[in-house]
């Protein structure tokens, strides 16, 4: 990356692994449950979380000094609804069949707590590009636990991946079924989610033994 | 800067102002969309009715496909034949009833008036649909969706749809395979209007039974199911006394 400076870099990359929004910071937690039982809604809510965290991030940064502090949380919620709203509003009109997908998305967005928790812990205290970066870092970072998430809940508890069956058919017994295979239908529902987000902190915490907290 | 963003004035005078810019930049894009905004639903709900009497462009299994919005206007007229508003058990046409809101008329009947339901009469093949438009409530809010009979009260095709409910979980009362599995099955038991049922535990997952009006539930889904289950019950109680005068069997 020699577009950006090593701190610039690390404003991405950290988020991605040793910082990261739902396995670290704990934010997120709440969509990443709801929205998981399959691939395809955890894409579109990460590319629809790295948009609104990207641009939203940059707003307030361009606004952090003339923002009275009193009223900053409900500053930061209205710039969230309006680009969550522009952004629907866009989508209905000019492509119609992709705003019915994102439709379900618009309250789990605006109330994601990685967004206002960028806005408080970063962009309040720092420049517009910096902001920027850090917005797509966690959004990323948010994306990638949401897509394997996604993955394994879909995989094991539908046998399809994006709605594709991947495992054979589960009610001609074709495939991996044939042997005696079930799906999990525990998978399906979301405390399924809190038992992968789990395993996926404790894999994280046993290889890098810094990130665990002082009991 | 040097304004002091801690006093009162300034805090009421940034929230005024914010108020007032993000309020008409809102309201100024939801009016200039408004058009455009507004022929998408109906080209939707003309591609929701026409799937409903099976004219789409399903290809084997797997996605729902329906007819692309440049065409549906025509397709919509080349197929149904008559739309009607039932009062009761007489039907009468009304141009353009498939615009109605169901859920207005559904309020109106709540308040003990007579309402104006919409029905649609299409036409394929030589073969009536009778398509009717329902109306009900999931999990988290709305749901919807076209259900078309023939003359035995034979289920023909649904199409649901919804406002908010989870993805992959109540969601999925949009694709194929939970759709396709109302067709063939009939609303009657006996001479009583039944409904179908999306029912967990069914020992007829496979769907080959259809006089159980019974349909196999989705895993994880259940009060989105129950509410599709009591949406097609409450429509047909709405629209039995007109469905009485074309039954045949």
């Amino acid at each position: 990356m020699a577009l950006l400076s090593k701190k610039d870099a690390n404003l991405i990359l950290d988020p991605l692994a040793d910082n990261n929004p739902i396995t670290i910071q704990v934010l997120g937690i709440c969509s990443a449950l709801a929205i998981t039982a399959e691939l395809k809604a955890s894409v579109v809510m990460a590319i629809s979380v790295l948009f609104v965290l990207g641009v939203g991030n940059v707003v307030i940064s361009l606004l952090r000094n003339i923002i009275p502090s009193k009223i900053r949380i409900i500053v930061q919620l209205i710039v969230v609804a309006t680009l969550v709203i522009v952004v629907d509003q866009v989508l209905k009109a000019f492509a119609y069949e992709l705003s019915k997908t994102l439709a379900v998305f618009v309250g789990l967005i605006i109330t994601n707590c990685i967004i206002m928790g960028r806005f408080e812990a970063f962009a309040l205290g720092n420049g517009p590009w910096k902001s920027f970066l850090d917005g797509i870092g966690n959004a990323l970072g948010y994306g990638v636990i949401l897509i394997i998430v996604g993955f394994f809940r879909e995989l094991l508890g539908s046998g399809t991946l994006f709605g594709i069956p991947v495992l054979g058919d589960p009610i001609a017994k074709t495939g991996l079924y044939a042997t005696g295979y079930e799906n999990n239908g525990f998978m399906i529902i979301p405390p399924a989610a809190l038992i992968v987000v789990g395993i996926i902190i404790w894999v994280q915490r046993s290889r890098n033994k810094a990130l665990i907290e002082e009991a | 800067m040097a304004v002091n963003t801690d006093k009162n004035t300034y805090t009421v005078t940034f929230a005024t102002l914010m108020v007032i810019i993000v309020g008409s930049l809102l309201a100024f894009l939801a009016s200039g969309l408004r058009p455009r905004i507004d022929e998408n639903e109906r080209f939707e709900k003309q591609q929701n009715i026409l799937y409903a009497m099976g004219v789409n462009q399903n290809e084997g299994e797997g996605s729902v496909s329906f007819i692309p919005t440049n065409i549906v206007e025509e397709e919509f007229s080349k197929y149904i034949k008559q739309q009607l508003v039932v009062v009761g058990s007489e039907a009468k046409e009304k141009e353009e009833s498939y615009l109605i809101d169901m859920k207005k008329q559904l309020n109106i009947i709540k308040n003990g008036d007579e309402a104006e339901l919409p029905l649609f009469i299409g036409e394929k093949d030589g073969k009536k649909y009778y398509i009717i438009p329902m109306y009900g409530k999931g999990l988290w809010d709305a749901i919807w969706g076209f259900i078309s009979l023939d003359e035995n009260m034979v289920v023909q095709g649904v199409v649901f749809d919804h406002k908010g409910e989870t993805p992959g979980l109540g969601a999925n009362i949009k694709l194929r395979y939970f759709m396709d599995d109302f067709v063939g099955e009939s609303v009657l038991d006996g001479n009583r209007y039944a409904g179908i049922a999306v029912v967990k535990g069914n020992n007829d997952p496979l769907n080959n039974d259809k006089e159980d009006n019974e349909v196999d539930a989705l895993a994880g889904a259940t009060i989105t199911g129950n509410g599709v289950t009591a949406m097609i019950k409450e429509t047909l109680k709405l629209y039995k006394p007109y469905l009485e005068t074309i039954r045949t069997k």
